[in-house]
């Protein structure tokens, strides 16, 4: 397996950058999810604003893929709906288990369209689908 | 590196002649579980091919030889950890059965209110979790032994938690995390002077040094079968005959029984009163392999040549500014068992990353969550070391650990 594939540049960038890393003040929405079999460990925080997501940040542990995919899952949410942060979660999973393929519908997922080798490195799919559980658990 | 007859052992691996990712297998993760040898492969297919029966049922060939196989593994374990009889070995599933049978049979019928059950915080979730159920029932308290920052149980840690009050201390004898080979004969005679029973957990450290249940006066000791080259679901659990005898049995059912009513039943003798069902022949089998596999390279062999491994491990990891130890970092206070973690590298990556260059190696909690949350880490990457490996090995894990550094964006 080709490891440049998994740690690309873009999710080792944003496991070391710590924009998205940081506790809001009062979110509307606080969220842990956790790995318990390898213990990521993650906390969501939402700001809501008539149904939109105007800040989104996280706190907590774990390895580059989870912290990675939960950076960039916030980036691409914010400022959309309830609903479209949901539907992206739904691509983002269907993305994962190669149910979903067609690049037009891939290309939503912007940056997070990185992880769509995860699958090859079975033990981490986990640690990508994390955050993205963790938020629909915060918003469904 | 010593007088053992080195390239002979590793031929007797087929699992060592893989290939992962494109690499030569370098097999670290044997505290997890280990490879096994050709004779114990052989021994479990020919008994197979040419013995297998239900023991201890009806008078036929296969059903004699079946139990003759099963007695002979018996003898074998009894021989291997120097227990007065076969009436105190029992099998189980593995080391974790054992100590639900500890706790559910002996915990729960001389553990009373108000008393005390002293547990090391480095334990295993397999050596805790039955003595909070203990204790949550019997309304006993549950106590922590703590570990010093170099992973060693100080004496004065021992004097200060077990005390009167003390019905059990259950311990490892080897730390699956930190490594530590603790003192067990000495905490074990200190608890005898305090009236109380110790439960030597053995999982970690009977595959790599000398066991013997006599000379330690444990009360309990259990271990696996798969953690010493053996089979998975085979487990052993050692008792004190008295004890055994005037412990009610954990599983009820065949082949533990002397005569069942209607209402009621008397049970068979020790070791079958625990051994309730057909038991794991196969696994018995390779059980004795795996034992005799050991002996003929001699146990104290063993603990020779992994000291000196595990002493030119440690000395190159403490080499490098960016790794940290967790447990004793000489490898006299250890067993072959390191572990570490990368500076800003999470252990799920060092293993995954590992991994692509052929390297197994564990990283996670490993089922010891109230030591990493003692020792403030969420997770520890570890190499745990058998007799198979080599100090090439230990150099393709230290080449492995500077490419894990070079992915993740920092100069090795």
């Amino acid at each position: 397996m080709d490891l440049s594939t998994i740690y690309t540049q873009l999710i080792m960038e944003h496991n070391k950058s710590a924009h998205n890393r940081r506790e809001l003040e009062s979110p509307d929405l606080r969220q842990r999810g956790h790995n318990p079999s390898c213990g990521d460990d993650i906390t969501l925080d939402i700001k809501l604003e008539g149904g939109i997501i105007r800040d989104a940040s996280f706190h907590g542990h774990g390895c580059a893929i989870s912290q990675a995919s939960t950076s960039i899952m916030i980036d691409l949410i914010k400022e959309k709906t309830v609903g479209d942060a949901l539907n992206l979660v739904n691509t983002f999973i269907g993305m994962i288990k190669k149910e979903i393929s067609d690049e037009e519908i891939l290309e939503k997922l912007e940056d997070a369209i990185a992880f769509q080798n995860i699958s090859n490195m079975p033990a981490r799919v986990k640690c990508a689908v994390l955050a993205w559980h963790t938020l629909r658990e915060a918003i469904a | 590196m010593s007088d053992l007859n080195h390239s002979k052992i590793i031929k007797d691996f087929p699992t060592l002649d893989l290939k992962v990712n494109n690499h030569r297998l370098v097999y670290l993760d044997n505290g997890a579980t280990t490879q096994r040898p050709l004779q114990v492969i052989n021994a479990m297919r020919s008994y197979a091919e040419g013995s297998h029966g239900n023991p201890h049922r009806g008078a036929h060939f296969l059903s004699t030889k079946a139990t003759e196989e099963y007695e002979l593994a018996k003898e074998a374990v009894r021989n291997f950890i120097n227990a007065k009889s076969t009436e105190e070995i029992i099998f189980t599933k593995n080391a974790t059965e054992s100590l639900n049978l500890i706790a559910n049979s002996y915990g729960m019928e001389n553990v009373h209110k108000e008393n005390e059950i002293v547990l090391l915080i480095s334990e295993h979730h397999s050596n805790i979790l039955p003595w909070q159920r203990v204790a949550r029932v019997k309304e006993a308290v549950l106590k922590y032994m703590y570990v010093d920052d170099q992973g060693r149980l100080p004496l004065e840690e021992i004097e200060r938690k077990i005390s009167d009050k003390t019905r059990i201390v259950a311990m490892a004898h080897m730390s699956n995390v930190l490594g530590t080979i603790f003192p067990v004969k000495e905490i074990i005679d200190y608890a005898h002077s305090k009236g109380a029973l110790v439960v030597i957990d053995g999982a970690q450290s009977t595959p790599h040094i000398k066991v013997d249940v006599k000379e330690l006066d444990a009360d309990f000791f259990v271990f696996s079968a798969h953690k010493l080259m053996g089979p998975m679901g085979i487990g052993v659990l050692y008792g004190k005959k008295d004890l055994l005898e005037s412990m009610p049995p954990f599983l009820l059912g065949g082949d533990m029984i002397e005569y069942v009513y209607e209402q009621e039943a008397t049970f068979a003798p020790l070791p079958f009163k625990f051994e309730a069902g057909t038991q794991n022949v196969d696994g018995a089998v390779g059980l004795r392999a795996a034992i005799e596999y050991i002996n003929k390279i001699g146990i104290e062999n063993i603990t020779a040549y992994e000291r000196i491994l595990t002493g030119y491990a440690l000395e190159k990891l403490l080499s490098i500014p960016y790794i940290r130890i967790q447990g004793p970092k000489i490898a006299e206070d250890k067993g072959g068992l390191i572990s570490f973690t990368i500076d800003d590298v999470h252990p799920h990556d060092t293993a995954s990353i590992l991994d692509t260059y052929g390297i197994a190696t564990r990283a996670g909690h490993h089922c010891a969550q109230p030591l990493m949350r003692y020792l403030d880490i969420p997770a520890t990457s570890r190499a745990s070391f058998y007799i198979y490996n080599t100090k090439d090995d230990v150099d393709q894990l230290l080449e492995g650990i500077k490419n894990v550094r070079k992915w993740l964006g920092y100069g090795s």
